[in-house]
């Protein structure tokens, strides 16, 4: 480690000033369009670069403290830059560079909010996020974490004048509320009753075991809520397809990172023990997450929705490894806790460049074609090449394959899965391979989901006339795009120099490296444990795929017919065909909907063979509605109507409540 | 409590004004007639400012002189002529509300003057003044306008009820602490007058939605009897017309 210097952490509080000041100009410059869109938001991107660098730079220093005199008084801001808060630093600087200059080429004149307030909401919410990732005392931390719930409400409600839209940004903050309360109540517990909510006060704490769990159940409820974990998920699939394209990119892919990060924090820096059960139980939740997620992203017909379930997949998939690292930690299996953390903070990083990047190209695609519904696009690769080949490029780095960055972390997960037989408890030892064979699954189905996704999208023929309308992307888009696209595939080929960064986070919280071992055959093989037992070269891949394709295509263009033929494709004996009766997303998504059936509420309209006019509708909805949510929401009113009692309408009787309550005062005060 | 007898003549004064005021309180809880129970109020003012004067002259505070002369312009001249044109306007000079058990009203008005007298007493041990006797007659003003607010369904009547908690405040402002800082006494004098003001135009748009001045009518605004919680907002029922 180098000597700590105070620069990064103020260049990151200047960066953060710097997006404050750039939401000031938005606000007072609220209708010019191009000013907003063509100067501030691209100087919101570089604000995020350099605020990427200055983190990047701070993981290998000493944690560096600042307490800022604001806030209340004898209540100041503490501030404080370490590993961990540098690496989802990175991640939120790199992620957000890419959607900055994507959004200063997306957003259109006079959709719903003035363009300057929505540069306002937007600089806030980078503003706050990384106000949470820096602050270093309850106080700081919760005022970061509603101005980042807050201005992502109001950016979700872009769009305002939608009925459904309002609804689904109702629901996004009650379950933000909620999940903050708990949040709070965590802190408040963990300040074990010193009265003293900084955060260098709570490591200091020890707490017993009860008020420990006590702790740590609040917080994985708590950010739980934020992240999308089961059941508290269902705001994801309502408030993504909700926003404009890019503030989904920047939820999807950064905000519920800093949901892992607020767990993470909690669990292995404030608390000073972990118990098993903690981790089994996170393992549990984020598998049953993962799956739930995936199998509702293959029977969406609408993109952005199909996209939010993903999220909740991958959401899953990142708890589930911090479950297993909590296991292994609560047995001093230390370098094997290192493993499945750094597996699920890779994994965080990932995707949050995949993610973004798909819901930046689904956002595009949206304003090409007006369309979000899957049933009515298709044919989209000869339209917009561009987005198209990125496109695919996230597509296949979500569906985990090699040699892009989903794979990399996936495949370290599952090496810690496989070396739960150590561990020295008998249940843990039958539990985690089956847990291991549900991430498998989890895998497979996200492959699948991705296929759907990209093929219905992108190939086969347009499904409507006005698809032949769409353009491709500016260049604002495609910059940002590419920025996004590089990111996997680079975080994707040299995994080695990833890790070595990442060890300063868990040489931190852990205290063991993987570097050692990692990049023991030097940077080429990828061997998180011990040569023998796994290694993994992207490059070796990248070359073999590269060379097979490249050798492929040459035999085909010299021996076959040695040109391009465009032809009807074989038309099955049917005697015409329309693009209409190209296989749908409810069609590819059929087989997973029968095997899955007891968890989907389906309602389905058939036509009868009569009508004239037939049209078949079918929506697919969460039974947890009926078993959580509507429960909850009944309980609520009928709380509610026993306290309206007390509301009669007569001024009479809400004089009497006060002419009773000042007698009683006045009696006790006497 | 002290003897009378070594009480000076404007003390005692003081007390016996305090006692009218109360007792112009017990006119009031009992008065059902809107047009005497304006001119009793009136006459509260009046007892009040002269106690008030009382209390400037014995405490040689000059400014309690213009709280006394405030009150007299406002309570006994301004709002009761603004309440008193207010009844010609509405037509409801006449009209006189039956007030359910009006004897056990006056029993509870007693009762409260015993209770303030008790809440005072502590006060009443700690304070100097030469005025602390009437600080409980000063709550007691108060709780008995509270009483008549929650007794009385015409709107004109609780209107003279919270007038008549002002009063009280007043009251005690003058007779525990010498009277509030004249800026103060000036922004609740100005208060009163707008608050007066407002009412008027309430009764009116009161009459004109529900041909009443009853306040009973305005138990449609409570949700809990129409609707299912959580449908529409039943808070807009004063819209229709009955």
């Amino acid at each position: 480690m180098s000597q700590a210097g105070p620069l990064p952490i103020g260049i990151i509080l200047g960066v953060i000033v710097f997006w404050l000041g750039i939401a000031l100009v938005g606000l007072a410059a609220q209708r010019r369009f191009r000013l907003v869109s063509q100067v501030l938001f691209p100087l919101g991107g570089a604000g995020a670069l350099v605020l990427a660098g200055a983190a990047f730079a701070a993981l290998g220093q000493a944690p560096a403290s600042l307490v800022l005199p604001l806030g209340l008084p004898d209540l100041p801001f503490h501030l404080r830059l370490d590993a961990l808060s540098a690496f989802f630093l990175v991640l939120l600087g790199g992620t957000s560079f890419a959607i900055s200059i994507f959004s200063a080429g997306y957003f259109r004149q006079a959709e719903g909010t003035p363009p300057g307030l929505l540069c306002l909401q937007y600089h806030m919410f980078l503003a706050s996020m990384a106000g949470v990732l820096l602050a270093d005392d309850a106080y700081l931390f919760m005022v970061a974490w509603e101005t980042m719930a807050l201005s992502s409400y109001f950016l979700v409600t872009t769009n305002h004048r939608i009925p459904e839209i309002r609804w689904a940004g109702f629901l996004y903050l009650l379950i933000a509320h909620v999940g903050a309360i708990a949040i709070l109540l965590c802190f408040g517990a963990m300040q074990g009753f010193q009265g003293d909510y900084t955060f260098a006060a709570m490591r200091q704490a020890h707490l017993s075991g009860f008020w420990a769990s006590v702790t740590f159940l609040l917080a994985l409820f708590g950010f739980g809520a934020k992240a999308g974990l089961l059941p508290v998920h269902v705001w994801l699939p309502e408030a993504h397809p909700a926003a404009p394209s890019p503030v989904s990119a920047m939820m999807s892919g950064v905000m519920l990172k800093t949901a892992v990060y607020g767990l993470l924090r909690v669990t292995f820096d404030l608390l000073d023990t972990q118990l098993w059960w903690w981790g089994v139980l996170a393992l549990g939740l984020g598998l049953i997450t993962a799956l739930y997620g995936v199998m509702f992203a293959a029977v969406q017909a609408d993109m952005k929705r199909l996209l939010a379930y993903s999220s909740v997949e991958n959401i899953g998939i990142i708890v589930a490894g911090v479950g297993l690292a909590i296991v292994f930690r609560a047995y001093g299996m230390n370098t094997l806790s290192a493993l499945a953390m750094t597996a699920a903070l890779y994994h965080c990083l990932n995707h949050a460049f995949f993610k973004s990047l798909l819901f930046l190209a689904t956002g595009h695609v949206l304003h090409a074609t007006g369309e979000r519904n899957l049933g009515k696009l298709g044919g989209l690769i000869h339209r917009m090449p561009w987005v198209a080949i990125i496109a695919l490029v996230g597509t296949l780095a979500i569906a985990s394959l090699p040699p892009l960055n989903g794979f990399v972390s996936e495949w370290l997960l599952l090496q810690a899965f496989l070396f739960s037989p150590d561990l020295p408890n008998p249940y843990l030892h039958m539990l985690i391979p089956s847990a291991a064979g549900a991430l498998v699954l989890a895998a497979a189905l996200a492959g699948y989901v991705m296929v759907k996704f990209y093929g219905v999208i992108f190939l086969g023929r347009p499904r409507e006339d006005k698809l032949a309308q769409a353009h491709d992307a500016g260049n604002w888009e495609k910059a940002g795009l590419l920025w996004l696209a590089a990111g996997c595939l680079l975080l994707g080929i040299f995994p080695v120099y990833v890790i070595a960064q990442l060890d300063f986070v868990t040489v931190d919280l852990i205290g063991r490296a993987l570097g050692d071992t990692a990049g023991k055959t030097g940077w080429l093989f990828l061997t998180p444990v011990a040569p023998e037992r796994a290694s993994y070269s992207p490059l070796l891949f990248l070359v073999v795929i590269a060379v097979g394709v490249g050798f492929t295509y040459w035999m085909v263009r010299m021996f076959y017919h040695g040109r391009l033929r465009r032809g009807d494709p074989w038309d099955c004996g049917y005697p015409a065909q329309t693009p209409r009766m190209q296989d749908t997303a409810e069609g590819f998504g059929q087989p997973i909907r029968q095997i899955f059936e007891p968890f989907f509420v389906i309602e389905r309209e058939l036509p009868t063979p009569f009508d004239g006019a037939p049209r078949y509708r079918m929506t697919t909805r969460d039974r947890l509605w009926h078993w959580v949510y509507l429960p909850v929401a009944r309980l609520a009113e009928r709380m509610t109507s026993l306290v309206a009692v007390l509301q009669q309408g007569r001024i009479h009787v809400y004089l009497m409540y006060s002419f009773g309550t000042l007698l009683l005062l006045l009696l006790f005060a006497r | 409590m002290t003897q009378f007898a070594q009480i000076g003549v404007f003390n005692q004064a003081i007390v016996l004004f305090a006692a009218l005021v109360l007792f112009t309180s017990f006119i009031m809880l009992a008065q059902t007639r809107m047009l005497p129970l304006i001119f009793s109020f009136a006459w509260q003012g009046a007892l009040l400012a002269v106690a008030t004067a009382l209390v400037a002259f014995v405490s040689g505070h000059s400014h309690l002189y213009v709280s006394a002369l405030m009150t007299v312009a406002l309570k006994v001249v301004a709002i009761p002529w603004l309440l008193y044109r207010l009844t010609l306007q509405l037509k409801i000079q006449f009209d006189a509300e039956p007030v359910r058990h009006p004897s056990l009203l006056l029993l509870g008005g007693a009762g409260l003057v015993i209770f303030s007298y008790s809440v005072a007493l502590p006060v009443v041990h700690r304070s100097g003044l030469a005025t602390r006797n009437t600080i409980a007659v000063s709550v007691a003003v108060i709780l008995i306008g509270m009483l008549l607010m929650i007794a009385r369904k015409k709107a004109l009547a609780q209107v003279i009820g919270f007038m008549s908690i002002e009063n009280g405040l007043f009251f005690s402002a003058v007779v525990s602490t010498y009277g509030m800082p004249l800026v103060v006494e000036l922004g609740v004098a100005f208060d009163v007058l707008v608050a007066a003001i407002l009412f008027g135009v309430f009764f009116l748009h009161m009459r004109e939605s529900f041909d009443s001045l009853d306040v009973d009518r305005l138990t449609r605004l409570s949700e809990a009897r129409d609707s299912l919680p959580g449908h529409g907002e039943a808070g807009e029922a004063p819209e229709s017309h009955p």
